[in-house]
C-alpha cells in the first residue's frame, strides 16, 4: 500500500511535465489541425534555457525562490521565441496547403533543432546538482518511508498554478476567445475581423512557454538532460494528448496524468526495461475502444 | 525602389537580428562544458555575432528581393517545367535510369564508396516504394515503416543463423512474418483516423525496437546479432579460399577473387529487389484493389457507399507494404551481416516517410528522385559529420516550403470516369 502510494505521487509529479507539454500539442492540433512534431525539442530546448540560466544564477549566487522565479521567465521567454520563429518559418507557408505537408516540414524541423543543440552544446549529458532537497515523510511506522519532496510539491502547485492561468486565458479572455472561434472556423474568424495569423502565432508562443516550463521542471526532477530528451518525452506527451482526445485541453492533462501514472506504475510493478511500451500498448488499447480519447469530441464526418 | 521601403526593409532585418540574438545567445553562445564536479559555461559569442549578422543580412536581401519577385519565381518555373518533362517522358526518363543503374558498376569512375553509396540509396528506394503503397497509394500515414524493416532483418538473421537456410529461403519468409505483423498492427488500428494511425504506428515501431532491446535471449538486446550468412551466388559462395571441394564465384567463372565481386552482387540483388517492388505496385495499382485503395485516399466514405470494405481494403495495402518493407530488412541484414536494435530508430522511418513525400506522394519515380537527393544531402555533408542531419532535415523544410506537394506531385488517377479532361 505505501509503494503504491509513493508510485501514486511519482506518477502525478511525472504526469504534470507531460501534461504541461501535451497541451502544446493539443492546442496546435486544435486550431491548424497538425501534429506539430517540433514540440519535443522545443520542451527540450527549454530544459537547456532552464540549465543554462540555472548554472548563471548559481554563479552569482542569488536566493532560491528568486532563481526558480528569474529562471521560469527566462526559459519561457526564450523558449517562446523558437516556438514563434519555428512557425513562422516552417507551417506558415504550408497553411492551406495538403495534410501531410506541415507534417513532413515539422520531422525536418524536429531533426535541425536535435542537432543544431547537439552542435552548439555538445553531445554528452548535462548533470546539474539538485537545487532542492529533503521533503515530507509520512507513514514513518511501517516498513516503507513514503517521501514526497519538496521538489514534487513545487513541480505539481507550479503546474496547478499555470493551468488556472491558461484555463482562464482560454475561457474568460479575448485571446482566448479569438482562439477558440480560430479553432472551429478560421475563415469565418477572419472574415469577423480577427488576425488569424496573429492568434495561431500566439498559440505558438503559449504551448511552447508551457512546454518550456516543463523543460525545467525536467531539468529539476531528472538532473540530467541530453539533446535527445526531446524525443521521447514528445511522443510520450502527444501519446497524452491524443489518449485525452486531441484538441481538448482538460483532456491533455487527464491523458498527461495518465500516462505519467502508467508509466510509474508500470516500472514499478511490472517490468522497469518496457515502460516505454506500456505507453503506447494503453494507447493503442484505449483508441480501440474510444477510437477519440476520452474526453475528445466525437468526429463526424461530413459529406 | 522607394527610400521609405529600404527604411522599412532595413528595420524588418534589425528586428529579425533581434530574434536571431534571443535564439542564438543562450543556446549557441552559453555553452555548458562539464569540467570535474559541475557544469560551466564557455561563453562563444563570435558564432553568435556571425550567425545574427547573417541573418540580418539574408533577411535584408529577401526583403528587397522580394519588392521584385524574381529569384523564387525562376525556382519555381524551373521546377515546374523539369516536373512536366518528367511526366511527359515518364517512360523514357525510367528506361534511362534502369539502363544507368545496370551499367553503373562498370563505368570508370565507380569504385567502392560509390558502390556502398549506391546500394545505400537504392535500400531507400525500394523502402520508399514499399512505403508508397501505404502512404502515397493508400493514403496511410505510416510512421513505424522501420518497425517492418526490422521485423525482416531480425526474422531473417534469426531464422539464418539458427538453421543455416539460405538467402533464397529466408528472405520470402522474412516478407511473410513482416506481413503478418503488418496485419497484426493494422487490424485493430486501421479504423483509426489518419493522425491517430500515425501516431499509432509511431508507438508499433517504438515498441518493436524496446522489444528488440530488452529480449535478450531471443535478441541479444542492444548487441545485436554477428555472424549473419552472407548471400551466395546460386550456391556459390564469394570466398577467397573455398573450402575442400566446393566451388568459390571466383574460381567457378575462373576470375581473379576481388572483394567487388560480391559488393557488385548486392547492389544487382537490390536492384532487382526494388525493381520487383516497382512493378508489382504498377500493376497493382491497375487491379481492383490497387483502384480501391486510391479511391479510398480520395474519399472514404464515397467508397463506404459503393460497398468497398475500407478495413479489409486498408489491411491489404498495410500488409503488403510490410511486406516490402521485410524484404529490404533482410536484405540489409545480410549485406551488413551485423544488425542490432540501433539501426531501427524512428529517424529511419522519417526519413523513408520524408522519401514518399518529398518525391510527391504516388510518385514512383518522384521517390527515386528524393532518394538520390536525401541521401546524396548526407553524403556530400559527411565530411562535416555534425552538420549533415542539419542539412537533411533543413531541406526536408525547405522542399516542404517550395514545393509543398513534393518534387513531382503525382495524385493523378489511374483512371478517370470521363476520360482526361485536359
Amino acid at each position: 500500500m505505501e509503494y503504491f502510494i509513493q508510485q501514486l505521487v511519482n506518477g502525478i509529479t511525472l504526469g504534470s511535465i507531460y501534461g504541461l507539454i501535451a497541451i502544446g500539442y493539443t492546442m496546435v492540433y486544435g486550431i491548424i489541425g497538425m501534429i506539430n512534431f517540433a514540440h519535443g525539442d522545443i520542451f527540450m530546448i527549454g530544459a537547456f534555457v532552464a540549465l543554462i540560466s540555472f548554472i548563471i544564477f548559481g554563479l552569482i549566487g542569488v536566493a532560491l525562490p528568486i532563481i526558480l522565479l528569474l529562471v521560469l521567465l527566462i526559459a519561457m521567454l526564450f523558449t517562446a521565441c523558437y516556438g514563434w520563429t519555428v512557425e513562422k518559418l516552417a507551417y506558415k507557408p504550408l497553411r492551406g496547403s495538403f495534410r501531410l505537408a506541415p507534417l513532413i516540414s515539422a520531422l525536418g524541423m524536429s531533426i535541425v533543432l536535435q542537432n543544431y543543440v547537439q552542435v552548439a552544446q555538445g553531445a554528452r549529458v548535462k548533470p546539474m546538482q539538485p537545487l532542492f532537497s529533503g521533503g515530507l515523510e509520512f507513514f514513518k511506522n511501517s516498513e516503507f518511508i513514503v517521501t514526497v519532496s519538496y521538489l514534487q510539491i513545487f513541480i505539481v502547485i507550479l503546474t496547478i498554478i499555470l493551468m488556472g492561468i491558461f484555463t482562464y486565458l482560454i475561457t474568460k479572455t479575448d485571446l482566448g476567445r479569438a482562439q477558440r472561434a480560430c479553432e472551429q472556423d478560421r475563415t469565418m474568424t477572419a472574415l469577423l475581423g480577427i488576425n488569424v495569423d496573429r492568434t495561431i502565432s500566439i498559440t505558438f508562443i503559449i504551448g511552447s512557454s508551457l512546454a518550456s516550463v516543463a523543460g525545467m521542471m525536467f531539468v529539476l526532477y531528472y538532473g540530467v538532460i541530453d539533446f535527445y530528451i526531446g524525443f521521447l518525452a514528445g511522443i510520450k506527451a502527444f501519446t497524452a494528448a491524443v489518449l485525452g482526445g486531441i484538441g481538448s485541453l482538460p483532456g491533455a492533462m487527464l491523458g498527461g496524468l495518465l500516462i505519467g501514472l502508467i508509466e510509474t506504475m508500470w516500472s514499478g510493478y511490472v517490468s522497469i526495461e518496457y515502460k516505454d511500451v506500456a505507453a503506447f500498448s494503453v494507447l493503442i488499447v484505449v483508441l480501440i475502444f474510444f477510437p477519440t480519447g476520452f474526453l475528445g469530441k466525437p468526429d463526424i464526418e461530413k459529406v | 525602389m522607394e527610400k521609405q521601403d529600404i527604411i522599412k526593409s532595413f528595420k524588418d532585418s534589425l528586428f529579425t537580428g533581434l530574434i536571431a540574438l534571443a535564439l542564438f545567445g543562450p543556446i549557441v553562445g552559453l555553452r555548458t562544458v562539464s569540467k570535474g564536479e559541475g557544469l560551466f559555461i564557455t561563453p562563444q559569442w563570435g558564432i553568435v555575432f556571425l550567425l545574427v549578422g547573417l541573418c540580418i543580412l539574408g533577411r535584408f536581401l529577401i526583403n528587397i528581393n522580394s519588392a521584385k519577385r524574381t529569384e523564387f519565381k525562376f525556382l519555381s518555373s524551373f521546377s515546374s517545367k523539369f516536373a512536366h518533362i518528367t511526366e511527359d517522358k515518364a517512360k523514357h526518363f525510367a528506361i534511362t535510369g534502369i539502363l544507368f543503374a545496370v551499367v553503373f558498376p562498370f563505368l570508370p569512375f565507380t569504385d567502392r564508396y560509390f558502390m556502398d553509396v549506391a546500394i545505400m540509396i537504392l535500400t531507400y528506394i525500394m523502402l520508399g516504394w514499399g512505403l508508397n503503397i501505404v502512404v502515397g497509394l493508400a493514403g496511410l500515414l505510416d510512421l513505424g515503416y522501420v518497425a517492418f524493416y526490422a521485423v525482416g532483418a531480425y526474422s531473417y538473421a534469426l531464422i539464418a543463423t539458427t538453421f543455416g537456410w539460405s538467402f533464397w529461403i529466408c528472405l520470402p519468409l522474412a516478407g511473410v512474418f513482416a506481413a503478418f505483423f503488418g496485419i497484426l498492427l493494422g487490424f485493430p488500428v486501421l479504423r483509426l483516423r489518419g493522425d491517430y494511425l500515425a501516431i499509432v504506428t509511431l508507438g508499433f515501431g517504438e515498441i518493436i525496437r524496446i522489444i528488440l532491446i530488452n529480449w535478450y535471449e531471443v535478441t541479444n538486446g542492444p548487441d545485436g546479432i554477428t555472424g549473419i550468412p552472407r548471400p551466395s551466388f546460386f550456391g556459390l559462395p564469394f570466398k577467397r579460399s573455398p573450402d575442400e571441394g566446393e566451388a568459390s564465384f571466383h574460381t567457378f567463372f575462373g576470375l581473379e577473387y576481388s572483394t567487388m565481386h560480391r559488393i557488385i552482387f548486392l547492389y544487382y540483388l537490390i536492384l532487382v529487389l526494388a525493381l520487383i517492388t516497382n512493378y508489382f505496385t504498377l500493376k497493382i495499382r491497375k487491379l481492383p484493389v490497387g483502384r480501391a485503395w486510391e479511391a479510398l485516399r480520395e474519399d472514404e466514405i464515397a467508397c463506404k457507399s459503393l460497398g468497398v470494405n475500407p478495413t479489409n481494403t486498408k489491411l491489404t495495402a498495410f500488409a503488403i507494404g510490410a511486406m516490402f518493407g521485410g524484404f529490404a530488412g533482410s536484405f540489409f541484414a545480410t549485406r551488413q551481416a551485423f544488425i542490432s536494435p540501433e539501426s531501427f530508430t524512428f529517424i529511419e522511418s522519417a526519413i523513408i516517410v520524408a522519401i514518399v513525400v518529398l518525391g510527391g506522394m504516388g510518385s514512383q519515380t518522384g521517390v527515386v528522385l528524393a532518394s538520390i537527393f536525401l541521401i546524396g544531402i548526407t553524403e556530400i555533408f559527411r565530411d562535416l559529420e555534425q552538420f549533415r542531419m542539419i542539412a537533411f532535415g533543413g531541406a526536408m523544410v525547405l522542399i516542404m516550403v517550395f514545393k509543398p506537394k513534393g518534387i513531382l506531385a503525382n495524385r493523378k488517377p489511374t483512371i478517370l470516369m470521363h476520360g482526361d479532361k485536359k
